[in-house]
């Protein structure tokens, strides 16, 4: 499918969002897109931050070439992006509490997810950890939703000094929803008092499911984090 | 009306277009994108005896022009893929199947040979031979015409349908292993396999697959893929099936005229989940620009 790049926005010195226009199927928050990079062979899997019926954004770090190359895209530019992949979030499968757990560019995909619970007439808490204020971002987006928001930063320059698993200690919750570096989830996992869904990320070539080439260990089995994940609930997850 | 038929030794393709193996699993992915009975056939997940989990992740890693993959053949094994897989992937796909097994001795081959030829979708056994022989050193079956010959013979002393060599190009030369494998009994060939490759991480100076080497695949492979095919066209007379990097409706033809009865499409599946289906609604728009009526007509350059 091709959509057309209508906004190239900084957010931090390595955050940027890019908002693409076009007809898409619907989507459900912690699904990804595959986009193709213009000089690149292999699609980049970016997880879906916001959306509507005719535009989705993508809020993505800069790490290596293919990233390098989206940040540069001027508006206008044509892109060619399969969406929505993956299994996305549950937002169900949360009681009235659920509490959404974000580090750095794994905070987008909750984003979503936390205007759907809010949709849902639940009470999201979100906790946000980056390393420092320079390169925090979205949060003031998180606010604007009307949920409960708390950040942490390990040099404490912005909210609380320290890993983002110390906010959990004064939350009250009943589903934890978890996006950011693996260290950081399993830390949530083993501090977690109750259930909850962790999105993961794999190098990816196809997305859907058809090469195997994202698939990981899990307790019921050989996962593919594209077609079977991104999500999957904490105690199928080999920690 | 442009002719897209082709013929594969009897075997009848509606075109010539089949997705390669390990880029269309059983068909269900594929088949979410687009009707699959458009496809000349389907070449199934490479399917082992017992099941396989694979390599450890990072599998798969960018290069210029392709792809490397490290999957490690992850299959459900042969029971599993006849009692369920085929079952389903015949469901909504009618068209002839290609059954790609691999193994790790010649009991393991001839035990999942065994097993899938008795469904009667299965038109062609694709045999790959660039797994390691794990009673020959960890060396590739294919890599030696003696190990390529002796699979090949244990194959088709079981095999009730044509046997396809599916032929490695990690070798010196792989016109004597195509030899090798024909006069063993192969009623045809397909290649080619991957390319041994490796990428190293710069910025954790370490290789970006957990396996450290994988597969090379994608359009920087044809031009390689395209030589091998025409040098084993003119040293056997079996039908080939040409693989390797193809991704247009032109790869296809050029393929075909450096000897290959049919072509498959591997990496660009991955790229483009209905690259199939676009290669075949351009086929006629092709053949009509280079001035060719019926593919069969096409005749290998000499």
């Amino acid at each position: 499918m091709i959509f057309t790049l209508t906004e190239n926005v900084s957010l931090s010195p390595t955050v940027f969002s890019l908002r693409l226009e076009g007809p898409h199927g619907a989507v459900r928050p912690g699904q990804f897109a595959q986009v193709s990079v213009p000089g690149l062979y292999l699609r980049r899997p970016i997880s879906l931050c916001r959306w509507d019926e005719k535009s989705v954004t993508l809020v993505i770090r800069e790490v290596g070439k293919g990233t390098k190359a989206l940040r540069s895209l001027a508006p206008g530019s044509p892109l060619d992006v399969l969406l929505p992949l993956g299994n996305g979030f549950d937002p169900s499968a949360a009681g009235q509490k659920p509490l959404l757990v974000g580090g750095g560019v794994g905070l987008p995909p909750l984003l979503g997810l936390c205007g759907e619970l809010l949709a849902l007439g639940k009470s999201p808490t979100v906790l946000c950890g980056f390393s420092s204020k320079s390169d925090s971002f979205l949060t003031e987006e998180f606010l604007s939703l009307g949920c409960d928001v708390r950040v942490s930063t390990l040099d404490g320059s912005l909210g609380a000094k320290g890993l983002v698993t110390g906010l959990m200690d004064g939350c009250d919750y009943d589903f934890v929803f978890s996006c950011g570096p693996r260290t950081m989830m399993k830390a949530v996992f083993d501090k977690a008092a109750r259930p909850g869904q962790y999105s993961f990320e794999e190098r990816m070539a196809c997305g859907f499911g058809a090469c195997m080439g994202c698939s990981v260990p899990t307790r019921s089995g050989m996962k593919r984090v594209c077609a079977d994940g991104p999500v999957f609930p904490g105690g199928e997850v080999i920690w | 009306m442009k002719d897209l038929k082709v013929s594969l030794g009897g075997i009848a393709l509606d075109n010539p277009v089949i997705p390669a193996s390990g880029t269309c699993g059983f068909g269900k992915e594929l088949s979410g994108w687009y009707d699959l009975n458009i496809l000349g056939a389907l070449s199934f997940k490479g399917t082992t005896i017992a099941p396989r989990d694979g390599n450890a992740a990072p599998r798969v890693a960018e290069c210029p022009a392709g792809m490397l993959n490290s999957v490690g053949l992850q299959n459900p094994g042969a029971y599993h893929a006849a009692a369920y897989e085929l079952p389903e992937l015949k469901s909504f796909f009618h068209k002839p199947l290609i059954a790609n097994i691999s193994g790790f001795s010649e009991k393991d081959y001839v035990e999942a040979v065994e097993i899938l030829q008795r469904d009667s979708a299965v038109r062609i056994l694709e045999i790959n031979i660039s797994c390691p022989n794990v009673h020959g050193g960890g060396m590739a079956f294919g890599t030696d015409p003696k190990m390529a010959a002796a699979v090949t013979r244990a194959v088709k002393d079981v095999a009730e349908k044509p046997v396809y060599m599916k032929l490695s190009p990690n070798v010196t030369d792989i016109v004597s292993i195509a030899r090798a494998c024909v006069d063993a009994g192969a009623d045809g060939l397909s290649l080619i396999n991957t390319l041994l490759g490796m990428r190293i991480d710069l910025k954790r100076k370490k290789p970006v697959l957990a396996n450290k080497v994988g597969g090379y695949s994608g359009p920087g492979i044809f031009p390689v893929a395209l030589r091998m095919v025409w040098q084993v066209t003119g040293a056997v007379d079996v039908p080939v099936i040409g693989m390797g990097g193809v991704s247009s409706a032109e790869d296809v033809i050029e393929m075909m005229y450096a000897g290959a009865k049919a072509v498959q499409v591997g990496a660009a599946n991955l790229i483009d989940p209905l690259a199939c289906k676009k290669i075949i609604e351009d086929l006629p728009r092709a053949m009509e620009e280079y001035g060719i009526e019926r593919l069969s007509d096409i005749r290998r350059v000499e």
